[in-house]
C-alpha cells in the first residue's frame, strides 16, 4: 500500500464516519444494546439482592418441595438470557447487518480497492 | 442411600487403571486429531488463531470447552450439592456475563483486532505503553487462572486416580503440563480448538446422561428429586432457601455481591475468551459464536442443577465431605454411584480433559502476548518476521508450561479455590473498563488507559492481599489452622473485610479511566473514526484473514 492509498483510506474512515448513514447504524446499535445491558444487569442485580437481603420471600416454598420463589427468579435469569440472545441475534441479523454492510460499501468505494 | 464401598477409608473409588486408561485414549485421539489437523509450519496467524478459519457453531462449542473448567464442573456441582440454593445462585453469574460478551464487545472485538487484545486496546492510544499495560494484566489473569487449573488437576489426581503419594501427584502435574504443551506445539490454535470442541462436547454428553439417569432414579419427577435432597441433608428444607454459603453475616452477603460484579463483567474481560473471537473470519461468525456458547453454557448449569441435587439425594453431604477432594468430588461420586467405575472412569476422563483444553487455550493467548506485542511490538518495534515470532510464541508457550507446572506442584496443597473468582475480579477490574471505554468513549485515551488498567490491577491485587482470603480468617476448630492461604492464625495483616475486591476495583478502574482521560488532551480523531468504522462495520476484516 502506498502513502497516497493510505491517506486516500484514512481520509475516507472519517468521511464515512460523518455519514448520516453511519451516524444512523452507530445510533441503531447503542439504542439497542445500551438498553438491553443495562436491562439484564438491573435484572440480574436484583435478584442478587433479594437473595441476599431478602431470604424469607426467596425462600417461599411455591407448590411441590424445593420449589421456592428464589428458584423461579433464579431459572427466570436463564430464560432472561435465552430469551436476549434470540432477540438480539434475529435483530443484529435482520435490522443491523444490512446497514452495517451499506457502511461498509460505502467506505469501500470511498476507499477505493482495499485488498 | 448409603453406597456400597467403605469410602471413609478409601483414598480412591472406581478402579484407578480404568480411569488412567480412558484419560490415556482421550490424551491418544486428541493427538492424533491434533496432529491430523495442523500440518506444515505456521504463520503466527495460525499459531494464535488458527488464522479465523473456524465457524461460529465450532467457536461456540469450543468456547464452551474453554469457559466449563474444572472448577464449574466439579465446583459448581459440589456446591449445589453442599448449599444448594447458593451453588445455583453462584453458577447463574457465570452465564449472564456472556450477554455483555454478547451484546458489547464479540463482534467489535473481532472487526478491530487481529492477534491479541492489546491489538484492540492499543488502536487509537499510543501503542508501547497501552501494550505493556495489557500485557501484565493479560499475563497476571492467565497466571491466576492457570494456576488454579494446575493445582486443581492435582486435586483431581488423589481422589480419580488413587495416587497419594507427593511425587506420584507431581508426576501427574508434570504429565498433564507436558501433554498440555504438546498439543500447543504441534496444533497451535487449531489443534488447541479441537481438544477444546471435543471436551465440550465430552463433557455436556456425560452430564446430560447422568441428568437422565438422576432423573430417572426420582421418576423424572423434579420435587422428589429435591425431596430426596432435602432428606438426606443437614440443612434441610434450607437447601432450598438463599442463605447457607453467603447468608452468614453482613460481611459474607456484601462479599458475595462483590463476587457476582466480577463474573458479570469479568469474563467479557477474560483474555483466553476474547482470543476466541479472533478464531473466527467474521463479526456474524463471532455473533454466532457466543449464541451457541449461551445455549450450550446455558443448558450445562441447568445440568448441573440436577447433578448436584442428585449428588446430594443419592450420595450424601456426608459422604462427598469425608472424600478426598470433598465438594469437588460430589460429581465423580455420583457417576460411582449410579454406573460403577465404567462410569466414574468416564467422568474422570472427562475432568482430566477438562484441565488439559483449559489450561491448552490459557497458554496460547498468554504466549501470543507475549510474542506479538511484547516482543514484537514492544521490544522489536514491529521489526521482526514471522518465523521470528511463531519461535518466540512457542518459546513462550513451553515456559509457560513449565511455570504452569512448578506452580501446580507449589500449588497443590493450597486452598485454591478463590484463584479463578480472583482472575475474573482482575479481568473485570483491569480488562473490562478499559475494551468498553476504547470502544464506546470518544473521549478516551492513553492517560486513561493506564490509569484504568494499573489502578484496577493494583487496587484489586493489593485488596486481595490485605483480604481474609490470604490471612486472618478464624479457624474452624480452636486451636486449628486458618482457612486462609496463611494457615498459620496467629499471622494475620487483613483489613480488608472481603474475600473479593471487584466491589471497590470495578468501579475505582471506570473511574480512573474517566479522570484519566477528561485529564488529557490526547485525542486522535482520524485513529478514532478508524476503529469505529471497522467496528461496526468490519472493513478491514476480511482484508487482514485474507493476508
Amino acid at each position: 500500500m502506498s502513502n497516497d492509498a493510505r491517506t486516500r483510506t484514512e481520509d475516507a474512515y472519517l468521511a464515512v464516519q460523518s455519514t448520516s448513514e453511519f451516524q444512523a447504524l452507530r445510533k441503531k446499535f447503542r439504542g439497542f444494546v445500551f438498553p438491553m445491558t443495562a436491562f439484564f444487569l438491573a435484572w440480574y442485580f436484583l435478584y442478587v439482592l433479594l437473595s441476599m437481603f431478602a431470604p424469607g420471600f426467596m425462600g417461599q416454598q411455591v407448590g411441590a418441595p424445593g420449589i421456592t420463589v428464589g428458584l423461579l427468579f433464579g431459572l427466570g435469569q436463564f430464560v432472561t438470557t435465552f430469551a436476549i440472545t434470540i432477540i438480539y441475534a434475529r435483530w443484529a441479523n435482520s435490522q443491523l447487518d444490512p446497514m452495517a454492510e451499506a457502511a461498509a460499501a460505502q467506505m469501500t468505494a470511498a476507499a477505493g480497492k482495499e485488498n | 442411600m448409603p453406597l456400597s464401598l467403605p469410602f471413609a477409608e478409601a483414598t480412591s473409588v472406581g478402579s484407578p487403571a480404568l480411569n488412567i486408561g480412558i484419560f490415556a485414549a482421550f490424551v491418544v485421539v486428541t493427538l492424533v486429531i491434533v496432529i491430523k489437523v495442523s500440518s506444515g509450519k505456521k504463520t503466527a496467524e495460525q499459531y494464535y488463531t488458527a488464522a479465523g478459519a473456524f465457524s461460529g457453531r465450532q467457536n461456540g462449542v469450543a468456547i464452551a470447552g474453554d469457559y466449563l473448567s474444572a472448577a464449574s464442573f466439579l465446583g459448581i456441582a459440589g456446591a449445589i450439592a453442599l448449599q444448594g440454593y447458593d451453588g445455583f445462585l453462584y453458577s447463574i453469574g457465570f452465564l449472564v456475563a456472556w450477554l455483555v460478551a454478547l451484546l458489547l464487545v464479540a463482534e467489535l472485538m473481532r472487526n478491530t483486532g487481529r492477534f491479541t487484545m492489546a491489538d484492540v486496546l492499543s488502536y487509537r492510544l499510543k501503542q508501547r505503553p497501552v501494550r505493556i499495560a495489557t500485557a501484565i494484566s493479560v499475563i497476571t489473569v492467565s497466571f491466576f487462572y492457570l494456576l488454579a487449573q494446575m493445582a486443581g488437576a492435582g486435586g483431581l489426581v488423589s481422589l480419580l486416580l488413587g495416587v497419594t503419594g507427593e511425587t506420584a501427584q507431581n508426576l501427574v502435574i508434570a504429565l498433564v503440563g507436558v501433554i498440555m504443551i504438546t498439543y500447543v506445539l504441534i496444533g497451535g490454535m487449531k489443534g488447541t480448538t479441537w481438544v477444546q470442541i471435543i471436551k465440550a462436547l465430552l463433557l455436556i454428553a456425560g452430564t446430560a446422561i447422568i441428568t437422565v439417569v438422576v432423573l430417572g432414579k426420582f421418576g423424572f419427577s423434579f420435587s422428589s428429586l429435591f425431596q430426596a435432597a432435602a432428606d438426606n441433608s443437614p440443612a434441610g428444607d434450607k437447601l432450598f432457601e438463599p442463605g447457607l454459603k453467603y447468608g452468614k453475616n453482613l460481611t459474607t452477603k456484601i462479599d458475595f455481591i462483590s463476587l457476582s460484579m466480577a463474573l458479570v463483567l469479568g469474563t467479557a474481560g477474560l483474555p483466553h475468551v476474547l482470543q476466541r473471537f479472533y478464531t473466527v473470519p467474521t463479526s456474524k461468525q463471532a455473533r454466532k459464536s457466543v449464541e451457541w456458547a449461551i445455549w450450550l453454557i446455558g443448558g450445562f448449569y441447568l445440568l448441573t442443577l440436577v447433578v448436584g441435587y442428585g449428588a446430594a439425594a443419592l450420595v450424601g453431604p456426608k459422604t462427598i465431605l469425608a472424600a478426598p477432594g470433598k465438594a469437588n468430588s460430589a460429581a465423580p461420586l455420583l457417576a460411582y454411584e449410579l454406573g460403577g467405575s465404567v462410569f466414574l472412569g468416564i467422568i474422570s476422563g472427562i475432568a482430566f480433559a477438562t484441565i488439559l483444553a483449559v489450561v491448552a487455550g490459557l497458554t496460547i493467548t498468554t504466549s501470543a502476548t507475549f510474542a506479538h506485542d511484547l516482543y514484537k511490538e514492544v521490544f522489536k518495534r514491529g521489526n521482526t518476521t514471522q518465523e521470528q515470532e511463531v519461535r518466540v510464541a512457542r518459546t513462550a508457550s513451553v515456559v509457560i508450561g513449565a511455570i504452569a507446572i512448578v506452580g501446580g506442584i507449589f500449588a497443590k496443597d493450597q486452598n485454591i479455590a478463590f484463584l479463578v473468582a480472583l482472575a475474573f475480579a482482575v479481568a473485570a477490574s483491569a480488562n473490562l473498563p478499559t475494551i468498553l471505554y476504547s470502544l464506546f468513549w470518544k473521549g478516551f485515551n492513553t492517560r486513561g488507559a493506564l490509569w484504568s488498567m494499573y489502578g484496577g490491577l493494583t487496587s484489586a491485587i493489593v485488596l486481595i492481599i490485605f483480604s481474609p482470603v490470604v490471612s486472618g480468617k478464624p479457624p474452624l476448630v480452636p486451636g486449628g489452622p486458618s482457612p486462609s492461604m496463611i494457615t498459620n492464625a496467629a499471622i494475620d495483616f487483613h483489613w480488608f473485610p472481603l474475600d473479593n475486591p471487584g466491589l471497590i476495583s470495578i468501579p475505582l478502574a471506570f473511574f480512573l479511566g474517566w479522570l484519566g482521560s477528561v485529564t488529557s488532551k490526547e485525542h486522535n480523531a482520524q485513529k478514532y473514526a478508524e476503529m469505529e468504522v471497522r467496528s461496526l462495520t468490519g472493513h478491514g476484516v476480511a482484508e487482514a484473514v485474507n493476508h
